[in-house]
C-alpha cells in the first residue's frame, strides 16, 4: 500500500463512501459529466481501489478529477453504496495538498476560483456577492442580468433587499464580528493554509509557463482548452 | 409506474416537519438572483400563516459553494455549519430551515457524518470553541424551506386567489417540477418523497391546481456543476445539461417550470436565453420561453401578490404569457420601475427569445 493511498483513506469521504466497486457502470450511465467530458467515474474508482500509488499520482495530476460537477446523482444509484462524487472530492483535496493540481488545465482553475470565492466569504460573508459578480464575466445572465447589474441598488431596493444594510434581510451587511469569526475558522481549520498553498504553487507554475500571474488567472478562467469534451 | 406504486414509495419517504418556530438561514444564490423570493417566503409564513420564523443578521454563508469548488477543506465547511447551529442554539430554537439546496445537502451530510463518526463532531466542536468561543446543540429538525411550503400547501391553497389553471379552458396547467440534486439524491430519506419520486414540489403544484408532467430527463441535473459554471471556460457543461432537459420536456408542452433550488431556477431561466440567442430555438409558445419559478413565487402568484413585488421582472424568460393564461392581473408599465415608481432604465430586448 503506497503513501498516497494511505493519505486518501484517511479522508472521511473515502471512509464513508468507498466500499468495493463492482464495475456495473451505473454511475457512468447517470453521470452528467460523463456525457459531456471524456470522463468515466468508474475508472476513477477503479484506480483508487487498485491501491496503486503510481496510478493514483497520475490521476491526481490529470484533468480527469476536475470534470465531475458534484451533483451526486451517482450516490443515489450505486447498488453498493459507493459515492464516486465524494471520492472525487477527496481526490481533489489531496491533489491540492500535494500541489499536483497545477499540472492539469482544469486543476489550474483553482486559483481564480479561490481568489473570488474565498474573498467573497472573508470580505462579505457570502459565497456569491452581487458587487463581485461582474456582468462581463457572466454574459449568460442576459439582458436582464445586465439591467440588474447596472441598477443594482434600485433593483434590490424595489425587491425588498437590505443590500449592505444593518440588521437582518436579503444581502444585509454581515457584522464585522461575524466576518472575524469566519477568518478565525479559516485559520484554525486549514482554509487559510490551503489558500497560501494554492497561491504559491500557482505562482511557481505561472513562472514555469512563462506567464505573469494575471495572465495565468485569465487563461485558467477563460480558455476552454482542447480535447476535454466528447464530440 | 402505476399511481399506486408511486403513492407507496412516497409514503415511505414522508419526513416529519414541525408546525412552527423555525431558525432561518438564507441562500447566497437566492439572495443574489431572486431576492424577492426570500422576502415572499417570510411574508407568507409570518403574515398569511402566522408562523414564528427567526433570522439573525449574524448568520453567514454556509460555505457550501466554496466547499464544492474545493476552495475550503471539509473541516472548515463543517465548522462554519457548527457556527450557524451555535447561533440557533443561542436564539433558543431547535428547528432549523435553510433556503439553499446546496446548504441543505451539506447540513444533511454533516449531521449524518457526525452521527456515524462522533469523533468528527468532537473535533468540530473543538474547532468552533478555539476559533469563535461558541458551543452548539444539533438541530432537532432540519428542513429545506420548500418542505415548509409543502407542509402548508393546503393552507396556502385555501387562501389562494388564483389556481394553476388555464382560465380559457379550465384545464390544469402543465407543470415541470425540478428538484435540486442535493435535496434528496445524497440522502433520500431527508427529502419529502425521496430521490426517485420527490413530492415536495409536485405536492405544491397539485394542491394549487396544476398537473405534473413526467418526462424522461425529469431527474437530470440542471447542469450547475459548481466549477463547471463558475469558471467561464467550463460553462458548456452547464448549458449542455440544461439543453438536454429542455429537449426532453419539449414534447410535453409545459406551461411552466417550478424549482426548489435557486441555482436550478437561474440556470433553467438563463440558459433558455442563451440557447435562443445561439440557435434561435425557443421552448415556449409563439417564440417565448418556458417561464421558470421558485415555489415562493408561485405561492405568491396564487395568493394574488403583485408579480413585480415577487421579482418576476428579474427573470429573463417573460412570465406575462403565463400570467395571461391564468388570468392574473398586472400592470405591464410598472414592470421595470424602482421603488415608489422611480423611473430606471429598462433591459434591452434579446435577439431571438420573445420578451414582453
Amino acid at each position: 500500500m503506497g503513501k498516497l493511498y494511505d493519505r486518501l483513506v484517511k479522508d472521511i469521504r473515502i471512509k464513508e463512501w468507498l466500499k468495493a466497486c463492482i464495475n456495473c457502470g451505473v454511475c457512468v450511465a447517470i453521470c452528467p459529466a460523463a456525457e459531456f467530458y471524456k470522463y468515466n467515474p468508474k475508472t476513477i474508482v477503479n484506480i483508487v481501489q487498485s491501491h496503486d500509488d503510481e496510478q493514483i499520482e497520475a490521476l491526481l495530476k490529470s484533468d480527469n478529477i476536475w470534470y465531475c460537477g458534484e451533483c451526486m446523482s451517482c450516490m443515489t444509484r450505486c447498488p453498493r453504496k459507493n459515492a464516486p462524487g465524494m471520492i472525487i472530492m477527496a481526490l481533489r483535496s489531496l491533489s491540492i495538498d500535494m500541489g499536483y493540481f497545477v499540472e492539469s488545465e482544469k486543476g489550474r482553475q483553482q486559483l481564480p476560483l479561490q481568489r473570488t470565492f474565498c474573498s467573497n466569504i472573508l470580505d462579505y460573508g457570502y459565497c456569491v456577492y452581487p458587487r463581485t459578480f461582474a456582468y462581463e464575466d457572466h454574459p449568460e445572465s442576459g439582458t436582464v442580468g445586465k439591467w440588474i447589474s447596472d441598477n443594482l441598488e434600485d433593483v434590490h431596493k424595489r425587491l425588498g433587499s437590505n443590500l449592505d444594510g444593518e440588521g437582518p434581510g436579503v444581502l444585509r451587511k454581515i457584522p464585522k464580528e461575524s466576518l472575524d469569526d469566519l477568518k478565525a475558522i479559516f485559520d484554525v481549520t486549514g482554509a487559510t493554509a490551503r489558500m497560501k498553498l494554492v497561491e504559491d504553487a500557482s505562482a511557481k507554475k505561472a513562472q514555469e509557463m512563462g506567464l505573469s500571474i494575471e495572465e495565468y488567472v485569465k487563461k485558467a478562467f477563460n480558455d476552454p482548452g482542447h480535447g476535454h469534451t466528447n464530440e | 409506474m402505476i399511481k399506486e406504486g408511486k403513492v407507496k414509495i412516497w409514503s415511505d419517504y414522508q419526513k416529519e416537519i414541525p408546525d412552527d418556530h423555525w431558525f432561518y438561514v438564507r441562500s447566497c444564490i437566492r439572495q443574489n438572483f431572486f431576492p424577492a423570493a426570500e422576502v415572499t417566503f417570510l411574508k407568507i409564513l409570518r403574515e398569511e400563516l402566522g408562523k414564528d420564523i427567526y433570522e439573525t443578521p449574524r448568520h453567514t454563508t454556509c460555505g457550501g459553494i466554496a466547499y464544492h469548488l474545493e476552495c475550503i477543506p471539509q473541516e472548515t465547511q463543517m465548522t462554519i455549519i457548527a457556527r450557524q447551529f451555535a447561533l440557533m442554539t443561542e436564539a433558543g430554537y431547535e428547528n432549523y430551515t435553510c433556503s439553499c439546496v446546496t446548504s441543505f445537502g451539506l447540513y444533511s451530510e454533516t449531521l449524518e457524518t457526525w452521527h456515524e463518526m462522533p469523533e468528527v463532531e468532537a473535533k468540530i466542536r473543538e474547532n468552533l470553541w478555539k476559533s469563535c468561543r461558541m458551543e452548539f446543540k444539533v438541530p432537532k429538525y432540519l428542513a429545506h424551506t420548500s418542505d415548509l411550503f409543502y407542509k402548508f400547501r393546503n393552507d396556502i391553497s385555501a387562501k389562494a386567489k388564483y389556481r394553476l389553471v388555464n382560465k380559457e379552458t379550465g384545464e390544469p396547467l402543465k407543470v415541470v417540477e425540478h428538484i435540486g440534486c442535493h435535496y434528496a439524491k445524497m440522502f433520500p430519506s431527508k427529502g419529502v418523497g425521496g430521490a426517485e419520486y420527490p413530492y415536495v414540489l409536485a405536492g405544491m403544484a397539485e394542491s394549487w391546481g396544476g398537473n405534473i408532467i413526467d418526462y424522461p430527463e425529469r431527474r437530470h441535473c440542471c447542469g450547475y456543476g459548481f466549477r463547471q459554471y463558475h469558471v467561464k471556460a467550463n460553462r458548456g457543461y452547464s448549458l449542455s445539461n440544461s439543453y438536454k432537459k429542455f429537449e426532453s420536456m419539449e414534447p410535453y408542452h409545459p406551461d411552466m417550470i417550478i424549482t426548489n433550488c435557486p441555482g436550478c431556477h437561474y440556470f433553467m431561466d438563463r440558459w433558455q436565453y442563451v440557447i435562443a440567442e445561439q440557435t434561435r430555438k425557443t421552448y415556449g409558445q409563439n417564440g417565448y420561453g418556458i417561464p421558470v419559478f421558485t415555489y415562493e413565487e408561485v405561492a405568491g402568484l396564487t395568493l394574488g401578490y403583485n408579480p413585480w413585488d415577487l421579482g418576476l421582472q428579474t427573470h429573463q424568460v417573460a412570465v406575462e404569457p403565463l400570467l395571461d393564461k391564468i388570468g392574473i392581473e398586472y400592470n405591464a408599465s410598472e414592470k421595470y420601475l424602482g421603488t415608489g415608481g422611480k423611473l430606471i432604465c429598462t433591459p434591452e430586448f434579446p435577439m431571438s427569445i420573445k420578451c414582453c
